[in-house]
């Protein structure tokens, strides 16, 4: 079924969208990440110009995440203080990407700097979750305990820094600056890579914070929610990209989907989940990389004046 | 659109040399009009009507007209649009009766002209990045041709160029002080591009000519075409010569729900935005009570 797509400009098949929004969705219900880094190639390889696809696919990121909040927080796995910590960094970090896009976009140099972020970020997160889950079902394996994380729980950078807050859900006694930098950063990203960001913050919290496992995900989603709908509003007045009949598309499935992610991942074995994750973001890595240095279908690329 | 078509959907044959001479009055040299006896001036008034039908049986060129029409003036982009074919068609009228054996049309559809940068790019440590670029003041943003044989058969080069008919005889008015060699790589770049995602085509034997006075084309509009005014414009040849032209102008714009999601995004962003967070938190939210229920 075809459907004409009124900002983007070009007719789709509908349920190709909807069922890649359903899939992203499972992967966010599942691991907490928005499927942002997910989307937004895969819109770009079927032919949506990349603005609205980086615009439209941080829309459907806000609906994943209520969804996934909503179920994490019913089992009380979202501290509401870290979030509103990440979610003022990250309000802070997309309106100075909003800044940086605009920068680039009037150099030409968006497309680059995006897919060197990708490739970099990715798979530089994508190997360290590999390494660690690997270990981890490997130890599984063999009947032996657990291997102990080896992240140090307290930084001294971290906690040299003032002012220090009780997070109870995280189980953290820290300076809420830590988390500030790190909504900050993913804020940054969102816009940059219409990305929710939370495949940088789930990892940042559970190695670099030392966040409680149980609170990760719903934090993270808490997070991207807010920052998200943040950058949707952002896109809307700056760039004109934000396409809601794509985004409509992309949100029945990505809904339905994240109610399904969140009720897998309780089946399968934690290590398992994030194997799988980390196979999946190392691919669009690699993925990403060669699209850089391959040859492009197109040398030419027109922008309006 | 040049200085030629600038009536709207003018018909008729081109305004030939002829028709630009003036023409003889009947008043004689160094006879003032107001001298004219009554009778004279009736005449003269005759002689005048007379000589105006007759011009063109004395200028000997029996200038054929075209009544051209198109299937649709109006393109509407719903929801469900899919891309279009327009059909152009129309009659020929010969004054001398007869049409001539060989009849060839030319139809050409050009949508609303852009600026545009084209960017270039390099393979530059080991990645490709844009690395230059070059603009153009105004180029068509669709462009297809139809011809009743291949273009090339049809009309000499400079004819061709004259009435930028063939996607190569585009005027694209590159404005960077660039070299010649450059902008031409520039504009193959970019013609090329345009070739590719449809938006520039040559439709060769795409026009049928019925018995030299009848003829039709049927030109495909793809899903990706831009919204403004376009022109049809046909011509009809015969010996490699433009004989006459004619002009309709086509609009295509976004209609009903995709026109209303357009203008709202352009003009009320805040809102536009605003009801796309409401959208997204509400269909996550019924997802989510619509599963917990299912559930219980």
């Amino acid at each position: 079924m075809h459907l004409y797509l009124p900002i983007a400009g070009l007719s789709v098949n509908a349920l190709v969208i909807v069922l890649l929004g359903g899939a992203v969705g499972v992967l966010s219900g599942m691991f907490g990440v928005g499927g942002g880094f997910l989307t937004t190639p895969l819109l770009i390889f079927y032919g949506v110009p990349p603005a609205v696809a980086v615009a439209s696919s941080a829309t459907q990121i806000t609906g994943a995440s209520v969804s996934g909040v909503l179920a994490h927080s019913r089992r009380q796995g979202v501290d509401f203080r870290l979030g509103g910590v990440l979610v003022a960094g990250g309000a802070t970090g997309s309106l100075v990407g909003g800044f940086i896009f605009r920068l680039l976009q009037k150099s030409g140099q968006i497309d680059t700097i995006i897919g060197l972020l990708y490739v970099f970020l990715l798979g530089w997160i994508g190997l360290a979750m590999a390494r660690e889950s690997a270990r981890a079902v490997v130890a599984a394996r063999s009947g032996g305990p657990p291997p102990p994380i080896t992240t140090q729980r307290h930084r001294k950078w971290i906690a040299a820094l003032p002012f220090r807050w009780r997070f109870y859900g995280a189980g953290l006694y820290i300076s809420p600056l830590a988390p500030f930098l790190l909504g900050l950063i993913t804020g940054l990203l969102t816009v940059l890579m219409g990305v929710g960001g939370g495949f940088i913050l789930v990892p940042a919290m559970l190695y670099v914070l030392g966040v409680s496992a149980r609170v990760v995900v719903g934090t993270s989603l808490f997070q991207g929610l807010f920052v998200t709908a943040a950058t949707t509003l952002v896109h809307a007045l700056t760039t004109h990209a934000v396409d809601l009949v794509l985004a409509g598309l992309l949100l029945i499935g990505s809904v339905t989907g994240a109610q399904i992610g969140s009720h897998v991942v309780q089946q399968v074995r934690p290590e398992r989940a994030r194997m799988m994750l980390a196979l999946i973001v190392l691919t669009v890595a690699i993925r990403m990389a060669l699209g850089l240095t391959w040859r492009p279908d197109a040398i030419y690329t027109v922008q309006l004046l | 659109m040049s200085a030629r078509f600038t009536a709207r959907g003018r018909t008729g044959p081109l305004p030939h040399p002829a028709s630009h001479m003036m023409l003889p009055m009947g008043g004689r040299v160094g006879e003032r009009a107001g001298a004219v006896p009554e009778r004279a001036r009736v005449r003269q008034s005759w002689r005048r009507l007379l000589l105006l039908v007759a011009l063109p049986l004395l200028l000997g060129a029996a200038e054929p007209r075209l009544v051209p029409d198109v299937s649709d003036t109006q393109i509407d982009i719903a929801y469900s649009f899919t891309g279009a074919d327009l059909l152009l068609f129309g009659a020929i009228l010969y004054p001398g009766g007869r049409p001539p054996a060989d009849t060839d049309v030319v139809v050409v559809i050009k949508g609303p002209s852009e600026p545009l940068l084209v960017r270039e790019k390099a393979k530059v440590a080991g990645i490709w990045i844009n690395h230059a670029s070059e603009r153009f003041r105004s180029v068509p943003s669709f462009y297809a041709v139809a011809s009743s044989r291949p273009l090339d058969q049809l009309v000499s080069p400079r004819t061709a160029a004259i009435y930028e008919i063939g996607i190569d005889n585009l005027l694209l008015s590159p404005a960077n002080g660039a070299s010649a060699n450059e902008q031409t790589r520039f504009e193959t770049g970019l013609v090329e591009l345009k070739r590719r995602t449809g938006l520039y085509a040559e439709h060769a034997g795409a026009v049928s000519v019925r018995e030299g006075v009848l003829y039709r084309a049927l030109v495909p509009i793809p899903a990706r075409v831009p919204v403004g005014s376009y022109t049809a414009e046909t011509y009809l040849i015969r010996n490699g010569r433009i004989v006459a032209a004619a002009t309709r102008e086509i609009r295509i714009g976004k209609s009903g729900f995709e026109r209303f999601v357009t203008t709202a995004a352009s003009d009320y962003p805040f809102l536009y935005g605003l009801s796309g967070i409401a959208l997204s938190l509400l269909l996550g939210w019924l997802a989510a009570i619509g599963f917990a229920r299912a559930r219980r």
